[in-house]
Formats: structure tokens, sequence, C-alpha cells
């Protein structure tokens, strides 16, 4: 193995993969048929003709952020594209999943069916806002106590759905914390141990004000 | 997505112009159906007028007792809303139903009343679809329409109406206003939904470019019991395969009125009149339940693969029935 095939430990998965795929890609495709533009990704991908971009002002994690966007861009993408907040995942891209939750002004949202021009002025806190510096969020610490996980996909949706469901506050039984969490799936079947997570999560945040 | 312009709107009047004058503009509120749509090319506005801002997102009773849910109003506000939860907890039970808590924070009360079929072959942008392309067939009527209405259908369209708010609404005898920049109307809730006939991609009486502002619902005289039953798929987050909303007048130990409407099984929400002209007036029984359930599916046309949902909303409708008679 060469030398920059090495583990580096400050290489994220994403960037390791990134990485894989131009390497492949430039493996694949006869010499002057290499279109640089191309193996940058796309905000959006710009199917269906070009848009005129457009300037959106969104505050992520309490930072403000001045952007010119493709009105077409969805929250999600913005997030994960434009923003590199990749933390928050994107599952089906139809709203049927969970895996793109993020909170708008507090409330739960699906990230995948909002635009992100609509979100101008919001509050939005994904996956990476809620820990306090180097001290995990009560619910991200109880999903690794009650180990509420396996291949982790879902498991950002599945938490910043769970703490916003833990501040509603109307799930107080097991059937209830199903029934109001069942907009995040788990292709895994993690359910008994997300559902201790979050039974255990609600009952070290109450009265906690957090 | 096909690409389109997109402005905030300002006010009410000013949103209605900016769409009346662009005949492929729409207006956007919380996304979730519009936005996935587009993702599909389902749905290819040039235009999106965003009217989440614009101040309708108030609950509050009128001076004849009615009660005026703002069209920004989202569905988790109004499931959760006081007066709903104790006047009106069939719309309530019918929202939390619905989606998920996600999804209900963000969907509006006039966005989801203009919720499009989850027909698949609606859906997929490639079929032959009457209501997505206009004369291009049906391929759902002889296709795996095991989803498929039963009630209500025509030769151009089979296509479920899929939500489970309108269907409570009816049961409560709703009314939507609209609005253009000049004028407003209402439109009991029965007359705002059309059915499919030869125009399947007209779904509803709105008029290009009239907003809904807000739904009203009658001020309900006298103590009534209220419920909703869905049943489907899986226990959750999923569409109704049937589902029926009751609300049902007793006087001691009689039925003086009932309203019953039926979800997941029809073109549009569906009013079972036949079930509720049979109840007026009567006692709580469980012959009389299933032989007046049963009443208001007789006009049914299952096809192959949905021959289930007449036996299945029959015996949703005689499940709310017992279920609200046999409370203490």
């Amino acid at each position: 193995m060469s030398d920059e095939n090495r583990f580096d430990p400050n290489v994220t998965r994403r960037e390791l993969m990134a990485g894989a795929v131009a390497a492949g890609v430039a493996a694949s495709v006869p010499a002057g048929l290499a279109f640089a533009d191309e193996a940058a990704p796309a905000a959006v991908p710009a199917v269906g003709g070009s848009a005129v971009e457009m300037g959106v002002k969104l505050i992520v994690n309490g930072q403000p952020h001045a952007l010119s966007i493709d009105p077409r861009a969805t929250l999600l993408d913005t997030l994960r594209e434009t923003l590199s907040l990749t933390g928050t995942k994107k599952g089906c891209d139809h709203g049927q999943c969970g895996a793109c939750t993020v909170h708008v002004n507090g409330e739960r949202a699906l990230s995948c069916l909002m635009l992100a021009a609509q979100c101008e002025g919001d509050q939005i806190t994904t996956i990476e806002g809620i820990a306090n510096g180097d001290e995990l969020h009560p619910v991200q610490k109880a999903f690794i106590d009650h180990d509420g996980f396996q291949c982790g996909y879902c498991t950002s949706g599945q938490i910043m759905s769970a703490v916003a469901l833990i501040k509603e506050g109307h799930a107080t039984t097991e059937d209830e914390v199903r029934e109001l969490m069942s907009g995040n799936l788990c292709r895994c079947g993690a359910y008994p141990n997300i559902c201790k997570a979050v039974m255990d999560a609600q009952g070290k945040l109450a009265g906690s004000g957090i | 997505m096909q690409p389109f312009t997109y402005e905030k709107a300002t006010d009410q009047a000013a949103a209605a112009r900016a769409v009346a004058a662009e005949k492929t503009a729409k207006y956007l509120a919380g996304g979730t159906t519009l936005v996935d749509l587009m993702k599909l090319y389902v749905e290819t506005p040039t235009k999106l007028v965003d009217i989440k801002r614009l101040p309708m997102a108030e609950i509050r009773r009128e001076a004849d007792g009615s009660i005026s849910i703002g069209a920004g109003v989202t569905n988790s506000a109004v499931a959760y809303h006081e007066l709903v939860q104790k006047e009106y907890a069939v719309l309530s039970q019918a929202i939390l139903a619905g989606a998920s808590t996600q999804i209900r924070n963000v969907a509006t009360v006039g966005g989801n009343l203009l919720q499009r079929t989850r027909c698949p072959y609606f859906r997929d942008g490639i079929s032959n679809c009457n209501k997505r392309t206009p004369g291009s067939g049906c391929d759902m009527a002889t296709g795996f329409n095991r989803t498929a209405a039963v009630l209500g259908t025509s030769d151009r369209c089979v296509a479920t109406y899929p939500g489970d708010m309108a269907i409570a609404l009816l049961s409560l005898d709703a009314v939507v206003h609209v609005a253009t920049d000049q004028a407003t109307r209402k439109i009991a809730i029965d007359d705002f939904f059309l059915l499919p006939g030869n125009t399947p991609e007209k779904e509803t009486s709105l008029s290009h470019g009239e907003i809904i502002t807000a739904v009203s619902l009658p001020r309900i005289d006298g103590g009534t019991k209220q419920g909703y039953v869905k049943v489907r798929d899986r226990a959750s987050y999923e569409f109704a395969l049937a589902s029926a909303a009751a609300v049902l007048w007793m006087d001691g130990g009689t039925i003086t009125q009932a309203r019953i409407s039926l979800g997941g099984v029809a073109s549009k929400p569906w009013r079972a009149k036949e079930t509720e002209a049979m109840l007026a007036g009567k006692k709580p029984d469980s012959a009389l339940f299933r032989e007046a359930a049963a009443a208001s599916l007789k006009a049914a046309t299952p096809m192959k693969y949905n021959a289930f949902k007449p036996e299945l909303a029959t015996r949703a409708i005689e499940r709310v029935l017992t279920e609200l008679t046999q409370a203490a």
C-alpha cells in the first residue's frame, strides 16, 4: 500500500470517499475526456436547466451565513453541500424516512422537504449544534449508553427528533415514544434500544431545563 | 426540479396578484407536498410565491361561536390547540393519525387541503395518468390497484384522496374561506373537493390564483361523541387504506344525529350519508352499525386488487361507532 492510502486520523470518511471516487473517475476516464468541473460536487444537480441564484441569509447553529444559492436548493442540500454540515443525512429525500431531521425555531422538521429560501431568518439547529462544546447532549449520551444504533445513518435524525420530542412533552410511555418517533425509520431495526435511550434521556432531562 | 423564480409574499393581496398573473405560478406554504412533487417533476411551477410568513396563523373563536383556523396554522398547532381538542376532537385525532411530527410541524391547514394523491402511477412521472397528463390514460385502473379508490372514481381516474385532516373537516361541516386580491368567498368543504369525472387534473373548486385564507368550524351545539379510526399497512406514518371519522349527537341512549365520513377509499373525502340516515333516531346496536355501515359502501366499484376495501371501510365505520357508543 502506498503512503497516500495509509489511514490518516485527520481524514474524515466523507473526504476519503470523495477522494476514492475522484481517483476512480480519473482511472476510468480516458485522457482528454476528463471534465474538471464535473468532479466538483454541485450544490444542486442542474437537471432541467439552469436557474438564477439568489441571496439567502441563514442562521445555522447560531451562526449567520449569507449565501448565494439556487432557489431549488433544499435546506438539506444547502446544509450538506454549501455549509459542509454533513451530520444531517439524506435518506429518501422525499419525507419518508426522517434522516434529515433538523430543528427550525426549535421544532423538528424535515430539511429535505423545505427550500433553504423558505428558512430565511429562522433559527436552524443541526446535530452539529446540540452538544455543549465537548460535552454531549444528554440524548446523544443516552444513544451511546443504550447502543441506540447499528449503522448510524439514521442516528442524527433520530437524536434531533428525540430532543424535540422530549421538549414537546407529549410522550410519557414507550408506546407514545414509538408513535411520536414514527417519522424516523431505522432500517437496522434498532428501535428497542432507541426507545430505551429516549425514555432514559427523558427521565434525566425532566426538570433540567435543557 | 424545474427552475423557478421564488418570491416572498409581503401581503395577501400582492400574493394573490403574483400567482394570478402567471398561469404556472403556485403558492408555497409548508412545502411538504409541493417540494416533494417538484423533485419528482410531477409539479413544475415556474414561480413560487412563499406565503408562509403571511399573518394567517391564528386560531380564534368568532362571535357566532364558530372557530376560525388560519390557513397558515401548522397541523401540529391545530391538533394540540385546546379549543380543537375540547370541541373538535375528531380533527385533532385525524391530524395526529397522519404523517409524522416533523411533517405536521411544517404542513399547514391550507396546504393540507391541497395535498395530492399518493397513487404511484401519478407520482412516478412515467405512467399514463390523466391526473398528471390529461388524456394519457389511467394505468392504475389496469395495474396494481390495491390502494385505488372504490367510491367516486371515473373511467379517467381511480386515485384515492390521501389525507386525514379533510376527512375530519367533512364530518364537522367545515367551511373553506378563499380570496383573490379583489374578493372573498366561502366554500362548503364537500363542495371544495371535486370528483374526478372527465377532468381528474382538477381536484378542487379553487380558481387559479385564489388563496385559501382560513377554515372555519361551525359551533357544535350540545355534547357530541367524536372519533377517528384509521386502518393502514403499518401502525403509524402511513396513509389510510380505509378511515372513518364520526361525530355523534346523543340524547340519552339514542343517536339523534350522525355525521360520518370516509378516507382512503374514495376519490375525495367521502360523506357516508346512507349510514348517517340509518343511524338517526336509533339506539346503538351492533347489527344496526353493520347494516348502516355497509349501506355507504353499496355503490363501491372495486377492482382486481382492492376488493378488500369495501369490507375494510365498513368495519372502520363499525369500529368507530362501537368505540364511541361503548365509551362511558
